[in-house]
């Protein structure tokens, strides 16, 4: 069982490697917000250090977002949710293994380049550090909250803006506490571990419900 | 850089042309493969030899410049750069041209392979640019005009790479994507005139120019040297990548063909 | 081995599509199920298969009711990734489903497409696709095969090889659901007609 679950994390992250370029986008589009918040809020690079590790995150939030609204669909428009069904393999399983797949393909470039594009914000090394940090911990949480909006979509034709819109509330806590952990070695006035462990704390209790809530919301899609 | 620029302009403007006329001259993929074959290797000598004489000016023989010190060795490879960063996009602009209104049947294979190449010279110009900066700033990153232009062009380059590779078929891509380049080229001097208005806005213009007006010629020579180098290796990249990208179409017809024959 | 299901109902957006059919398949033998447009085989098939939970009735296979675990489901859809080579798009399903049968290659080679095996699975056409998802009932071994208008975009030589298979398949032991609304490559051993009066 591990070696179909193996397969199927493989086949998602390479399906968004290889097909139509779903991970270049993701980072292309995590680069674009960095590069367009300056210009809104000035080239101040002390004013965009500060508020630098926010708008990596939510440039990371969006982009995680971006691309979710297919990982449940293209397998349903091809019959390949069907044959999961048939697999006997668990569906919470399933639904975690395309998950994690989806996170290797489109979460983990994100993390590799939020300290490259931190550089354009002018972060110190520590922060830098920090806020990758906190991204590798959350950016996980992200991607299995967005799998339970991708798999309430999965059953009516339309994903797109809709997850985003039924998700993003439910990111909130993830963004609080990467953000105040990797703005804690900034300006404080919190330290660094407290909200870096509750971080975390969201991401083990997102890797269990989401599997169990998305696997109920394809169990109900098939009706 | 502007001087640099400048006398930089006849020359290239010339091999442009000639490549143009190549173009032309090259109306079918096959011809186009065995011509572009049997000149390439002139290309990619030139492009050597070109290099490891303007290195060794630009490292050796060129002097230190009595403020910058040593590091204003970048300028002969950043200044290069981001011109061919504009060339680059300047040609991909040409082709899109050609491939929506004169339909040649390489404009799209141009196209499509300068994007990468493009992309990768605007990206050596940043990263340049940065490594320059830090001991000129004290940090890699400064949202100065240019460089964030240069940093916008990027983003465009990055945007057509990622359109050619999201539609499968290239014929329908190449329309799309001569589109998307053509608006940018319109879109680009608009971009660059709002991004001069917003940095003067928040802050005194530029922090340093690069080189000046009034470069010395012990500097100059070893970057027109440098600037053409880079210019024929940005031509032979190019060239090689639109081999590939015809090959890449044949397999993909003989695998069609394949499939065809199966059935 | 037996599969049998017993008064069973479906009922989609509130209309009973069929109600009160029951009927009964042993090893070697092979169901077709009949009937117009919108009579309910597709429907008839997904319940079989428990993708789709029935209104009334069950679905036995020897008394237990675990038949998605031992079914095999050819749909009108045929699950390939146009991304991936067609022997990467077996070899998934044969990761999947875990139970060992034919070596993909040799899949391929029993319907016709051992050549195509590196191509990208998105270029071949409607009946080379349909002919790659045969293929994967397989590269694993499952007894019991449900197939919804299995001869879709087949040519006649395909359809042949089709009814060679199943044939070998049947008589190995194995069931064999098929709805159709054309002749079937081979004799089916009972009808279910399932018509809009039922």
């Amino acid at each position: 069982m591990i070696g179909a679950l193996a397969a199927i994390t493989g086949r998602t992250a390479l399906l968004s490697l290889r097909g139509s370029g779903g991970a270049f986008v993701g980072v292309v589009f995590f680069l674009a917000v960095v590069v367009v918040v300056p210009f809104g809020i000035g080239p101040d690079l002390n004013l965009l250090a500060r508020i630098g590790p926010a708008i990596l995150w939510i440039g990371a939030l969006f982009a995680t977002l971006l691309g979710l609204d297919r990982l449940f669909q293209d397998d349903r428009d091809d019959g390949s949710l069907d044959l999961f069904f048939l697999s006997g393999l668990p569906l919470e399983l399933v639904v975690l293994a395309k998950a994690v797949g989806h996170w290797l393909a489109t979460g983990l470039p994100l993390v590799i380049a939020a300290p490259v594009l931190g550089l354009l914000l002018g972060i110190a090394p520590l922060p830098l550090g920090a806020v990758t940090l906190t991204l590798l911990a959350g950016t996980p949480a992200l991607t299995l909250i967005g799998a339970i909006g991708a798999s309430l979509t999965v059953a009516f034709n339309r994903g797109g803006l809709l997850v985003a819109v039924l998700v993003l509330p439910f990111t909130i806590p993830v963004l609080v506490f990467g953000v105040s952990a990797a703005s804690a070695t900034i300006v404080g006035p919190v330290p660094f571990l407290p909200p870096f462990l509750i971080l975390l704390a969201l991401t083990l209790v997102s890797a269990v419900v989401a599997p169990i809530a998305g696997a109920a919301a394809l169990r109900s899609s098939m009706e | 850089m502007t001087a640099a620029a400048a006398l930089q302009l006849p020359k290239t403007g010339r091999l442009t042309k000639s490549n143009a006329m190549a173009f032309v001259d090259l109306a079918n993929p096959t011809r186009y493969l065995s011509l572009s074959g049997r000149f390439l290797p002139f290309l990619w000598a030139a492009a050597l030899v070109g290099l490891a004489i303007g290195l060794y000016l630009a490292f050796f023989v060129a002097p230190a410049d009595y403020q910058q010190g040593e590091t204003v060795r970048i300028m002969y490879i950043h200044v290069p750069s981001a011109w061919l960063s504009m060339f680059g996009y300047s040609l991909m602009a040409i082709a899109s041209l050609g491939t929506l209104v004169w339909r040649h049947p390489l404009a799209d294979v141009a196209a499509k392979s300068i994007a990468p190449v493009g992309a990768a010279f605007t990206f050596l110009a940043l990263l340049t640019g940065s490594l320059w900066g830090k001991p000129m700033w004290g940090t890699y990153w400064v949202w100065d005009a240019r460089l964030t232009s240069v940093l916008i062009l990027f983003l465009m380059y990055l945007g057509l790479i990622a359109l050619w590779r999201a539609v499968d078929d290239p014929g329908r891509a190449a329309r799309a994507a001569a589109i998307l380049t053509l608006v940018g080229a319109v879109n680009l001097p608009i971009i660059k005139f709002s991004v001069d208005w917003w940095n003067t806005l928040h802050q005194p213009a530029s922090v340093f120019r690069l080189g000046g007006p009034t470069i010395d010629p012990s500097m100059l020579w070893p970057l027109l040297v440098m600037a053409l180098a880079m210019t024929l290796l940005f031509l032979a990249l190019s060239v090689m990548a639109m081999r590939n990208e015809i090959l890449r179409r044949r397999i993909r017809t003989l695998q069609r063909m394949a499939a065809g024959l199966a059935g | 081995m037996r599969l049998s299901a017993s008064g069973l109902a479906a009922v989609r957006g509130g209309r009973t599509i069929f109600a009160d059919r029951s009927f009964a398949v042993a090893s070697g033998e092979i169901l077709a199920l009949t009937g117009p447009n919108g009579s309910g085989k597709t429907t008839m098939l997904r319940v079989v298969a428990g993708l789709l939970p029935p209104a009334a009735g069950a679905v036995t296979l020897d008394g237990k009711d675990d038949v998605a675990q031992a079914a095999h489901f050819l749909g009108y859809l045929d699950a390939l990734k146009p991304a991936l080579t067609v022997l990467e798009n077996l070899d998934f399903w044969r990761r999947i489903f875990r139970s060992p049968g034919l070596p993909p290659l040799d899949a391929l080679d029993r319907v016709g497409l051992a050549d195509l095996a590196d191509l990208p699975a998105g270029i071949l056409s409607a009946g080379q696709k349909r002919r790659v998802a045969i293929a994967r009932l397989l590269v694993s071994h499952r007894p019991v095969w449900l197939l919804d208008e299995p001869t879709t975009a087949l040519d006649s030589e395909a359809e042949r090889m089709l009814g060679a298979l199943i044939a070998e398949h049947l008589k190995a032991g194995g069931i064999v659901l098929a709805a159709t609304h054309r002749p079937l490559p081979v004799a089916a051993s009972a009808t279910l007609s399932l018509g809009r009066a039922a």
